[in-house]
């Protein structure tokens, strides 16, 4: 677990940050840009100077009262940062072995192991200046895992990489988490990545903590809506595959106990997956629909209705327990006399969904801390 | 082709200029390190000292080497009662005025080298584990190594041909302080050294271009080696 409470002054920006992050997990430092997430992570790792207490899994790092700050090198602490910071001196061997040396404690991550799973075995004689950007990322990871980091922190890995070539990284960050278990604090400002990789969220704008939850509850809250723009305002439902039908190409899992059927996706039955129901996605019904090619037709109550600045209105369903976000015109509100705890029928178009699914396995299987 | 005497200033200049830039080599990485990182008052002062002798007419330097130094002086007395060193009018001599008045060269390449470094390198070694002295031998002073070698080889460029501070400091004793610039002005104050001062101005010239030629090259493929070429 790492606890921190400390407040960060530079020049005019100031950050409070009040946070408690299980470990392990991913937790991303969500946010826009100027909200101070690499600031904070910074903070942690001991690049920037902070006051107040942080104490990881029970030692303490930083202690103004005491006078306790535990300097970088000894923190433990890896990090990834945004340009890569190979050492342009040494090849992809020599850099992934630099931290490696220098560490004294217990080897959980081995060399080999790192550089067959990051696909780097190709790339061990050749120079930083040699690779490419996804290239640079990936050994920057090798190097910051094989530190045997307690906490690895990573300050926009994707940002210098062009979206198309980021595949080249994300993937790999999924089998450090899930391979290693290395608690992880992912600086982003990218929903996608956001959701794709975190147990846990914590939202930040202006330097301060706006929320902290898990990415379930936080897609539901207001706070989050307005930072990521009107088209990715959807509810995120973590849920797993029932059954599985090879000949249609379709799976079946469970919103709030009714089944929800999927295409074109590959799981096994048992896995978990995260599902980012874009509001703009459903449609409501308040009778059960005939003759529709939808084929997701789920039943609910409408919990919340909410004005949006664009004059559409943001309905909140409860499906069981779970809930669906629903973006529909002001007419329509009207036409159906939609009101708070009307039944409704929420429909989801099956097709829609492979955009926003997810495969977040730590956050099903949370170890103990 | 030269005579021994050509020689001898030759094989002289050779041997002040090598050991004057092993002297100087040191002294400028931890001056440059504590003119580009240090934080503490006084550090113009620091930085003005070393810049000196690029201003001072190198007679002067030579003279005040000889006051601070010379067997009569604070320093080259203590010198010469305590371990019987002589440096004035000696071959020593003849290297610490030439250190002296390259240093300012070396302490300006190797400060630019070491501005040049991407302190998120140093970061990033600290994040995996490397204590400020680890940091400065694995980090810092390799991606130094470029700058400090150009200013190393420029040092001994311009240490082959010192003057001023040499024949002040030092004196123009044959085969033992007179380089090639003294033999060259020896030369020229002989009737008959027009031959012999031709050779050794060749000679100087020569070795100048040499020096910068094998600077530039040894900058360029460092560079590339480093990915900035």
């Amino acid at each position: 677990m790492l606890k921190l409470n400390i407040r960060i002054e530079r020049g005019v920006f100031g950050l409070d940050a009040n946070l408690v992050i299980p470990t392990p997990g991913v937790t991303a430092l969500f946010g826009p840009s100027g909200a101070g997430k690499t600031t904070l992570a910074h903070a942690v790792a001991g690049l920037v100077t902070a006051t107040g207490t942080i104490v990881l899994d029970g030692e303490t790092l930083l202690d103004t009262q005491r006078g306790i700050c535990v300097p970088v090198e000894q923190r433990a602490i890896g990090c990834v940062f945004q340009d890569a910071r190979l050492f342009p001196h040494l090849t992809v061997a020599g850099n992934l072995d630099y931290g490696l040396r220098r560490q004294r404690r217990v080897v959980y991550a081995q060399r080999d192991e790192v550089i067959a799973l990051l696909g780097l075995s190709s790339l061990l004689a050749r120079l930083p200046h040699q690779l490419s950007g996804g290239e640079r990322q990936r050994v920057a990871l090798g190097r910051a895992l094989l530190g045997q980091p307690r906490l690895l922190v990573l300050d926009e890995p994707l940002a210098s990489i062009d979206a198309a070539r980021r595949e080249e990284v994300l993937p790999y960050l999924e089998i450090l988490r899930d391979r290693f278990c290395v608690p992880m604090l992912y600086v982003s400002h990218q929903y996608e990545e956001v959701l794709r990789l975190a147990a846990q969220v914590v939202l930040m704008d202006r330097g301060q903590i706006v929320a902290t939850d898990t990415p379930a509850a936080l897609s539901l809250s207001s706070a989050l809506r307005s930072r990521v723009g009107t088209g990715g305002v959807g509810a995120v439902i973590e849920t797993e595959v029932v059954s599985k039908n090879e000949t249609e190409g379709l799976i079946t899992v469970l919103l709030g106990g009714h089944a929800l059927r999927l295409t074109a996706s590959a799981d096994a039955v048992g896995t978990h997956l995260r599902l980012h129901v874009l509001a703009s996605d459903v449609m409501l019904a308040t009778e059960r629909p005939q003759g529709l090619s939808v084929r997701n037709a789920l039943p609910g109550k409408i919990e919340d209705l909410e004005a949006e600045e664009n004059g559409m209105v943001l309905a909140t369903v409860a499906i069981g327990s779970d809930r669906l976000l629903a973006r529909i015109t002001r007419s329509a509100v009207d036409d159906l006399a939609l009101a708070t705890g009307l039944p409704i029928w929420a429909l989801v178009k099956a097709a829609s969904l492979n955009q926003g699914l997810y495969r977040p396995t730590s956050a099903a299987n949370p170890a103990a801390p | 082709m030269l005579t021994p005497e050509e020689v001898d200033a030759l094989r002289l200049s050779v041997i002040v200029a090598t050991s004057s830039v092993l002297v100087t080599l040191p002294i400028a990485v931890l001056l440059a390190w504590l003119l580009v990182r240090g934080r503490f008052t006084g550090r113009w002062l620091i930085d003005a000292a070393v810049h000196l002798p690029l201003v001072l007419p190198p007679v002067v330097v030579g003279y005040l080497l000889l006051l601070l130094l010379g067997v009569r002086g604070p320093l080259g007395h203590w010198l010469y009662t305590t371990f019987d060193l002589r440096l004035a009018f000696t071959t020593s001599g003849a290297i610490i005025a030439t250190a002296v008045m390259t240093l300012p060269l070396v302490v300006r390449a190797v400060r630019l080298a070491l501005e040049g470094i991407d302190p998120g390198l140093e970061e990033a070694a600290r994040t995996l584990g490397a204590g400020p002295f680890d940091r400065a031998l694995s980090i810092t002073l390799p991606l130094m190594l470029p700058g400090i070698l150009a200013g190393a080889i420029t040092a001994f460029a311009a240490g082959l041909g010192e003057f001023g501070a040499v024949i002040t400091f030092a004196s123009n004793i044959p085969g033992e302080t007179r380089t090639l610039p003294l033999a060259l002005y020896t030369a020229l104050q002989s009737p008959t050294g027009d031959a012999s001062a031709w050779r050794l101005a060749v000679l100087s010239l020569g070795l100048g271009a040499l020096g910068l030629t094998a600077a530039e090259l040894l900058a360029r493929l460092m560079r590339r080696r480093l990915g900035r070429g």
